[in-house]
C-alpha cells in the first residue's frame, strides 16, 4: 500500500513540475481559454465517476456516482466546447 | 484499482496523460491553441474509452443517463454563454469539477465500506492512504463547490459583490477546517459503526460546504480573478486526491496539471495587484477605507468634455491606445470599440490596446472580449510592452477601467494601492476617460489621473460614448 501511495506521490509531483514548465509559457492573451480548458481537464474525474456508477444493484453509491457523472460531463462537454468557441475567435478573421 | 487493471487500460491512460500535456503545450501559441484544445479533448475521450474497457459489464441506464444529461447541459451552456459572462461560467465549472470529485470519493466509500453492512473501519477496507485521501477529496471538492457558487453569485450580481465581513470569521473558518479534518479522520481511521461513519461523512461535507462559503464571502468582486484562479487550482487538486483514492494515475496527472495551472494564474494575479495571496484571501480589501470612500467631492477641478472634443483629439493624433476595464464588459462595448478603432486605422492611425493583467473579473477576460469583436490579437499588448510606448502615444482612451490606471500607485506611498503595477497612461499626451461618474473603483480611493491637466473626463455609458465618438469622428473627417 505504501508503495502504491509513494508511486502516486511521485507521479503527482512530477506532473506538477511538467505543468509549471508548460503553463508559465502560455501568453496572458490565452489565460481565459486556459482556465476553461483546465475546467474541462479536471472533468477527468469522470473516469472515477463511471466506475462509481457501474454497479448493477443500484444503491446510494450508484446515485452518488450518477451525480458525479453529470457534474463531470458538464465540465468535459462545456469546458472543451466553450474553449474551442473562444479560440476560434482568436484565430479569427485576420485583416 | 490500477494494480488489477488490464494492461491495455493502463496504456490508454498513459496515452491520455501524454495527450493532455501536448494539448496544454498547444495553448502556448495562439496559432496552435485550437488544435491543442482538440488534442486535450481527444485525451479525455481515450481516458473514457479506457474506463469502459476496464468496467466490463455495467448498468447502462445510470452511466449513459449521466453522460447524456451532463453532456447536454454542458454543451448548451457552452454554446449559449455570452463572452462577457465567461467568469461566471468558469466559476461554475470550477465548482462542478470539485463536486464531481467529492461525489466520486463519497461513492467509493459507500460502495466498499458501508454497503456491505459489516461493521468495519474504513481504514481496514481502503488502506491508510485511500482512507485519508477520501476525506481530503470530499473536503476540497465540497469547499470548491460552495466557494465557486458564492463566486458565481458575486460575479453574476445574484449576491452582493462587496466583501461580507463577519466578526471572528477567521476563527470560525479555522474551526470549521479543524472540525472537518478531525471528524473526517475519525470516520476514516477510528469509527467502525457504519451508521456513525455515514453521519460523520455527512457532517464533514456540511462543514466543508460552509467553509467554502466562509472563505469566499469575505472577498470583493474585483478580487475575483484571484479567487477564480485559486478555485480552479482546487478543482484540480480535488481530482488528484480522487486519483489517490482510486490509485488512478490518469486522475493524479490531470489533476496535478490543473492544480499547477490554477496556482500559476493565482500568482500572476497577485503580483499584478502587488498583494500577497493571504492579503487577498483574508484582507477584506475594498470593504472599507479610512475616512470613507472617495466620492465626487474628493476631487479638485476636473476637466470634462463631450464626444465631439474626444473625436477632435483623435483626429489630431497619430497613435491611439485603448485601455479596457471591467466597465467595457458591463457595457458590452467591445464591438463599438472595434468600430471606432477600424475608423481610426482607415485614416492611417496606429491603434493598440493596453491590457492590465487584472482588468476584468478573470485572467485574460479583456482579451477574450476584444477577440470576440475581431480585434487582431497582435494589437493586444501586455502592460510591460505598452508602458514604454505610452510616452509617445497621442491619445489614450480609458474605457471602464479605474484603479489599474491610478498614478497614486506610483506616486503616493500612503495609498492602499501603492506599488501595484499600473498602465502609465498619464504619460500620454492626452487621456480620455470614459466613465459614468467620479465614483471610486474597487479600491475605494480617489483616482488623481482624473485631475491631471492632460486628462479629459467623458461622463457617459461606455457604449453610448463610443457610438457618439464614432459619429462625431465621421463628421469631422467628412
Amino acid at each position: 500500500m505504501t508503495g502504491v501511495l509513494l508511486f502516486g506521490i511521485y507521479v503527482f509531483v512530477l506532473a506538477i513540475f511538467v505543468g509549471f514548465e508548460i503553463i508559465t509559457k502560455i501568453p496572458p492573451t490565452l489565460h481565459t481559454p486556459l482556465m476553461s480548458g483546465a475546467n474541462a481537464i479536471s472533468g477527468i474525474t469522470i473516469v472515477g465517476a463511471l466506475v462509481a456508477a457501474r454497479t448493477t444493484h443500484p444503491d446510494v453509491a450508484t446515485v452518488l456516482g450518477f451525480l458525479a457523472i453529470v457534474f463531470a460531463m458538464i465540465n468535459v462537454a462545456g469546458g472543451f466546447l466553450v474553449t474551442d468557441r473562444m479560440l476560434k475567435m482568436f484565430g479569427g478573421k485576420k485583416k | 484499482m490500477n494494480e488489477a487493471a488490464h494492461p491495455v487500460v493502463l496504456v490508454l491512460y498513459l496515452l491520455s496523460a501524454v495527450l493532455f500535456i501536448f494539448g496544454l503545450k498547444g495553448l502556448t501559441r495562439v496559432r496552435s491553441a485550437r488544435r491543442g484544445n482538440a488534442v486535450a479533448a481527444l485525451a479525455m475521450l481515450i481516458a473514457i474509452v479506457g474506463t469502459f474497457v476496464e468496467m466490463g459489464t455495467f448498468d447502462p441506464w445510470w452511466i449513459f443517463g449521466g453522460l447524456l444529461v451532463g453532456g447536454l447541459v454542458g454543451s448548451f451552456a457552452a454554446v449559449r454563454v455570452q463572452m462577457t459572462a465567461m467568469p461566471e461560467m468558469v466559476a461554475l465549472l470550477n465548482g462542478f469539477g470539485g463536486a464531481a470529485s467529492a461525489l466520486v470519493a463519497a461513492s467509493n466509500l459507500w460502495l466498499l465500506v458501508i454497503q456491505p453492512g459489516v461493521p468495519v473501519r474504513a481504514f481496514d477496507v481502503l488502506g491508510g492512504s485511500s482512507a485519508a485521501t477520501t476525506v481530503l477529496s470530499v473536503l476540497i471538492g465540497a469547499l470548491t463547490f460552495s466557494g465557486s457558487v458564492v463566486a458565481w453569485g458575486k460575479l453574476s450580481g445574484a449576491l452582493f459583490d462587496k466583501p461580507l465581513l463577519l466578526p471572528g470569521r477567521h476563527v470560525l473558518n479555522l474551526l470549521m477546517l479543524a472540525g472537518a479534518l478531525g471528524l473526517g479522520g475519525w470516520a476514516a481511521f477510528a469509527a467502525s459503526d457504519l451508521g456513525t461513519i455515514a453521519i460523520l461523512v455527512v457532517v464533514v461535507i456540511v462543514l466543508s460546504l460552509a467553509l467554502g462559503v466562509g472563505l469566499v464571502i469575505g472577498i470583493g468582486g474585483a478580487d475575483m480573478p484571484v479567487v477564480i484562479s485559486l478555485l480552479n487550482s482546487y478543482s484540480g487538486i480535488a481530482a488528484a486526491m480522487t486519483g489517490f483514492v482510486l490509485s488512478n494515475n490518469a486522475l493524479i496527472i490531470s489533476g496535478a496539471l490543473v492544480g499547477a495551472s490554477g496556482l500559476i494564474l493565482t500568482r500572476i494575479m497577485c503580483v499584478a495587484m502587488n498583494r500577497t495571496l493571504a492579503n487577498v484571501l483574508f484582507g477584506g480589501f475594498g470593504a472599507e477605507v479610512a475616512g470613507g470612500p472617495a466620492g465626487a467631492d474628493a476631487y479638485g477641478p476636473v476637466r470634462s468634455g463631450g464626444a465631439e472634443e474626444a473625436a477632435m483629439l483623435l483626429e489630431a493624433g497619430d497613435s491611439v491606445v485603448f485601455v479596457p476595464g471591467y466597465g467595457l464588459a458591463v457595457a458590452q462595448a467591445q464591438h463599438t470599440v472595434r468600430e471606432l478603432a477600424d475608423l481610426l486605422e482607415k485614416h492611417g492611425k496606429k491603434v493598440t490596446y493596453g491590457i492590465h493583467p487584472v482588468a476584468g473579473r478573470m485572467p485574460g477576460h479583456m482579451n477574450v472580449l476584444l477577440a470576440e469583436a475581431d480585434v487582431p490579437y497582435e494589437q493586444l499588448l501586455e502592460m510591460d510592452v505598452i508602458n514604454p510606448e505610452l510616452k509617445n502615444t497621442d491619445v489614450v482612451i480609458v474605457v471602464g477601467a479605474n484603479d489599474v490606471v491610478n498614478p497614486a500607485a506610483m506616486k503616493d506611498k500612503t495609498s492602499p494601492i501603492w506599488g501595484m503595477p499600473i498602465l502609465e497612461v498619464h504619460h500620454a499626451h492626452s487621456v480620455v476617460v470614459i466613465k459614468r461618474s467620479l465614483s471610486p473603483g474597487f479600491a475605494g480611493i480617489k483616482n488623481e489621473l482624473f485631475e491631471y491637466p492632460n486628462t479629459m473626463m467623458l461622463f457617459a455609458d461606455a457604449k453610448k460614448a463610443l457610438q457618439e465618438m464614432v459619429r462625431e469622428y465621421k463628421e469631422i473627417m467628412g
